[in-house]
């Protein structure tokens, strides 16, 4: 038993269903629990989904239990073969279902289903998310591409599948837009991108291309040795975050495709020269701890490294498959990697570190709350906000220049930490309160205006409220009610109370006015 | 008291007629599990930490949920069931007390630790009932132990909370012999709708007036048979039990949702301790009117719509009493994970005959049904939500309902907007999804 107040991955059926929900034509039957279909909400909330995932869920209840469970699988798999028709049914089971033994893959295969159905094994007590999802890719395209070597025209050579990007990913769907303007300079051409957005037609189609580009090792790595191994395609595995990955990453494309890489090496990005630019003088040294999934953690050391001046003073990863590359990479570094999936001991390992940045995942944000250092995301787990709407690539020229503005936004700029450091006791500017540039907060008990939440800017309204300020007063229960009112909503209900109050003579203030207020005006 | 007096008072018209019959699925449930639960009751009960026996899928879970905030100290986490307990290698219950004695050193201020049980831990019999008794003489005065079970084959999302209240009755001292009438209002309320209940029955008269959860473990109320208890939410079904077990008695009445309904919950308790009507009146009076004055902002918007419900909470077919009796929209399906016919009997027989009922699920049916009803508002779970809005429907997510302040006179009018919301912001923007 192991104690996780946070998980960095989710069980391997997350990673099945986040195949399914990267591709076109494919449904997951999935025998699972009443409850389990909170997955969903992964995708259609976090992720922003217009359609429900491609999933159905055998939901057992524990009355089930004592009956036939197999049977219930066994309709849901009729059922959802019939009412989605998908190109490839996949079957499975989570974590208690696997308790239960029913078996999902021969179970379909009695049904005489009218697509082919690929069973999935997903130990849930051993494994976790991206293996899921590795496993699951790996079994669509040994099912899909065939184990025929094809021969393939020399022209092919110039031509490459992209593997790995997938739904809930980490900025997938920007990244794969910028690696394509990549191959678009260098002339190479892209065959089939997978799992997202790919059918199962498109997973026949993957041995014409000459090369695959590994985008996301954790999620392609097993099935782009299977297409190296049976249909001989050389493989591209360097990473293009950063400036000098991507420069690495068009070096070894333009090798492997035989084209020239100048076009492509030629194009910049911003990083460079604001990292240059004497702005940035003061991040020199910066200690950062960097946690995350060992692509992006690798990723992230050599830009702090190499192209921000940082100082890393911690490098991890829970991805235990890659623990070797991280261990690499962190004695590069002069530090000791740390391959944990315990969140308590990369807690633990932060404290000691005591950095003043951390590169982490949604769950670094919490340790760094509670140590009060600056935090920025860089890899998954993510939540809501790392699904922006505008456009925000981890990877090449423009990935580059995001990483710049997100990775210095959180640490205090430049002024604001020598003044602090040469007056320590302003009222308004201490130790106690965050980058000015991150909370517009006012200092405690400064004014009413910072216990009520920020006030709206001055309206006529205001004025006409304020001619009659000292007249108008609040009793003690109605002043202590007011602050049972969310502080986002409170100073609105200050004002709306107050000029009700102001328009009806009523003085002072009761609890009853308050609420007379609230009804009055609706909200 | 009981339900049927209550449906006397109901507006003429809509009564106790017989409604057409429920409809009863099985399926694909696209529900949460009771493990969500712990999402309000550890903000509720500040002193509590909620330790799951489970899997990742359970961790993971929670995070997912609850995990856009940012937590110094959560106040919830997951015991992962490994490949080494389910062989037998280790044993289950010497690595729980191992591991209760590592997170108890790191958080010492846990005054209650609650095991709750999940589907994995119930399929492989681990008593965690057990383990608590155990642990709580390890651990006990400084801190209490116990157990219930939020696992999705048992439970459905708010029957998380039901287990959990019921498994803190057992721990309810008994009240003194020779105690007067004391009322506990059962359901985790906001704090704001608390105080406001608080005044008005304090208004009536009653003098000892507990909640259910408490704000903190300590102060449970004492239960005997001089203590009556009403329902705040229609979920609680098991707790009614345990508590009718201890002695007390259970008042009934409709869900206070609205003005209709408060009135009506409050006018259940009024009459449970011989409140004088005028005084009566002239308590709830002032509420009545602002509850009234504030749903006139909503009417315009709500009346005549056609709402369909997909089960979520089984706070289903009080609200859609609520949307039907005071905002006039019409109800086409009122779906709940589960109905206990007798704890929403009031707001039940408030619903025109019309309304088809339906318990349990199957999903995909459900939504064809709801499609082909052509619905201006459909409430259902964020599972389904956005797919809905794409299809050009506009929805109210349900789990809003659990996490706002609805209840009560001054919050009518919220709750009314919680409904409008939607349909305001579909007919406000002019970009097309």
């Amino acid at each position: 038993m192991e104690l996780a107040t946070w998980t960095y991955e989710g069980p391997p059926h997350v990673g099945a269903i986040r195949i399914a929900a990267s591709m076109d034509g494919i449904h997951l039957v999935l025998h699972a629990p009443q409850g389990d279909t909170y997955a969903d909400l992964l995708f259609t909330m976090i992720e922003r989904r217009k359609t429900r995932p491609p999933v159905t869920y055998t939901t057992f209840q524990a009355r089930d239990l004592s009956g036939d469970t197999a049977e219930i699988f066994k309709t849901a798999c009729t059922d959802a073969a019939e009412r989605f028709s998908p190109d490839v049914l996949l079957v499975g089971a989570s974590c208690t279902a696997e308790l239960i033994q029913d078996d999902p893959g021969g179970l379909a295969k009695t049904l005489g289903l009218a697509m082919p159905a690929v069973p999935l094994e997903l130990p849930s007590y051993q494994k976790k998310e991206n293996w899921g999802a590795a496993e699951t890719f790996y079994r669509l395209v040994r099912a899909c591409a065939g184990s025929e070597r094809r021969d393939r025209p020399e022209s092919a050579q110039r031509v490459c599948n992209i593997l790995g990007p997938s739904s809930l990913g980490f900025r997938n769907r920007d990244d794969i837009e910028e690696v394509k303007k990549l191959l678009d300079l260098l002339g190479v051409e892209v065959n089939v991108i997978a799992p997202l957005g790919a059918s199962a037609r498109d997973l026949m189609r993957l041995p014409d291309a000459g090369f695959n580009i590994v985008l996301y090792p954790e999620i392609a790595g097993s099935a782009a040795k299977w297409l190296a191994r049976i249909h001989g395609q050389e493989l591209v595995t360097i990473v293009p975050i950063g400036v000098g990955a991507t420069r690495d990453f068009i070096a070894d494309v333009a090798r492997v495709a035989g084209v020239d890489p100048q076009p492509a090496l030629a194009a910049g990005e911003r990083l460079s020269w604001y990292s240059r630019s004497i702005d940035s003088n003061y991040l020199t040294g910066k200690r950062v701890f960097i946690f995350g999934d060992a692509t992006h953690a690798i990723a992230a050391a050599r830009i702090a490294d190499e192209e921000l001046g940082f100082k890393v003073c911690g490098l991890g990863t829970y991805t235990r498959e890659l623990a070797r590359d991280v261990r690499i990479a962190a004695a590069q570094y002069g530090v000791e990697a740390l391959i944990t999936d315990d969140h308590l001991a990369v807690e633990d390992a932060i404290f000691a570190a005591q950095p003043e940045l951390v590169l982490g995942t949604q769950m670094e944000r919490h340790v760094a709350k509670r140590l009060r250092i600056a935090c920025a995301v860089i890899s998954s787990p993510v939540h809501v906000q790392d699904f922006p709407a505008r456009y925000s690539p981890q990877m090449g020229l423009e990935g580059a220049n995001v990483i710049f503005d997100s990775w210095v936004h959180p640490l205090m700029m430049g002024l604001e930490e020598h003044l602090l450091q040469m007056f320590r006791d302003d009222f308004e500017f201490n130790d106690e309160t965050q980058a000015s540039h991150l909370a517009a907060v006012a200092p405690k008990g400064y004014g009413t205006a910072a216990v009520d939440g920020p006030e709206p800017v001055s309206t006529h309204q205001d004025i006409k409220l304020q001619a009659a300020p000292e007249a108008l007063a609040w009793t003690e229960a109605a002043e202590k009610e007011l602050k049972k009112i969310p502080f986002f909503v409170r100073g609105k209900a200050r004002r709306n109370t107050e000029s009700f109050a102001v328009e009806r003579g009523v003085n002072p203030i009761t609890i009853e006015t308050l609420y007379d207020a609230k009804a009055h005006f609706g909200r | 008291m009981t339900a049927t007096t209550l449906i006397q008072n109901l507006p003429a018209g809509d009564a106790v007629a017989t409604h057409k019959p429920i409809l009863r699925e099985r399926g694909q449930h696209e529900v949460f599990c009771g493990l969500t639960s712990i999402i309000w009751l550890h903000r509720k009960m500040q002193d509590a930490f909620f330790l799951i026996v489970g899997s990742r899928t359970c961790a993971h879970l929670m995070q997912s949920a609850a995990g856009v905030m940012i937590f110094a100290e959560p106040r919830f986490a997951t015991a992962i069931i490994g490949e080494r307990d389910l062989a037998g290698m280790a044993d289950l219950n010497d690595e729980l007390d191992g591991i209760v004695e590592r997170l108890l050193a790191r958080r010492p201020e846990i005054r209650m630790l609650v095991l709750v049980g999940s589907c994995p831990s119930e399929v492989i019999k681990l008593d965690l009932d057990r383990a608590a008794g155990r642990l709580n003489k390890i651990h006990a005065p400084d801190c209490r132990v116990m157990a219930y079970s939020g696992s999705g084959i048992e439970t459905t999302f708010t029957q998380g909370e039901d287990n959990f209240l019921s498994a803190l009755v057992a721990d309810m001292p008994a009240e003194e012999p020779d105690a007067g009438p004391s009322l506990i209002v059962v359901g985790s309320l906001a704090d704001v709708v608390e105080d406001q209940f608080t005044r008005i029955l304090q208004g009536f008269g009653v003098r000892k007036i507990a909640f259910l959860p408490s704000r903190t473990s300590r102060d449970l109320p004492p239960v005997g048979p001089n203590t009556r208890f009403i329902l705040a939410q229609p979920f609680d079904n098991v707790t009614a039990q345990a508590l009718v077990r201890r002695g007390a008695q259970q008042i009934f009445g409709p869900f206070p949702y609205g003005e209709w309904g408060t009135t009506g919950w409050l006018r259940a308790i009024a009459e449970a301790f011989d409140v004088d009507p005028e005084r009566f009146a002239a308590i709830t009076g002032p509420g009545r009117n602002r509850a009234r004055q504030a749903l006139e902002h909503y009417r315009g918007q709500l009346a005549g719509k056609r709402v369909f419900f997909f089960p979520d909470s089984q706070m289903e077919p009080s609200l859609a009493r609520f949307l039907h009796g005071e905002m006039q929209a019409e109800i086409q399906e009122v779906g709940t994970p589960y109905l206990h016919r007798a704890h929403v009997a009031a707001d039940l027989a408030a619903l025109p005959e019309t309304v088809q009922i339906s318990e349990g699920q199957d999903v995909d049916r459900q939504i064809d049904r709801a499609r082909a009803a052509e619905p201006d508002l459909i409430v259902c779970g964020m599972g389904l939500a956005n797919p809905f809005e794409v299809e050009g429907y506009s929805t109210k997510w349900s789990i809003e309902f659990v996490f706002s302040p609805i209840q009560g006179y001054e919050q009518a009018g919220d709750l009314a907007e919680l409904f409008a919301r939607p349909l305001v912001r579909r007919s406000r923007l002019k970009v097309e999804a």
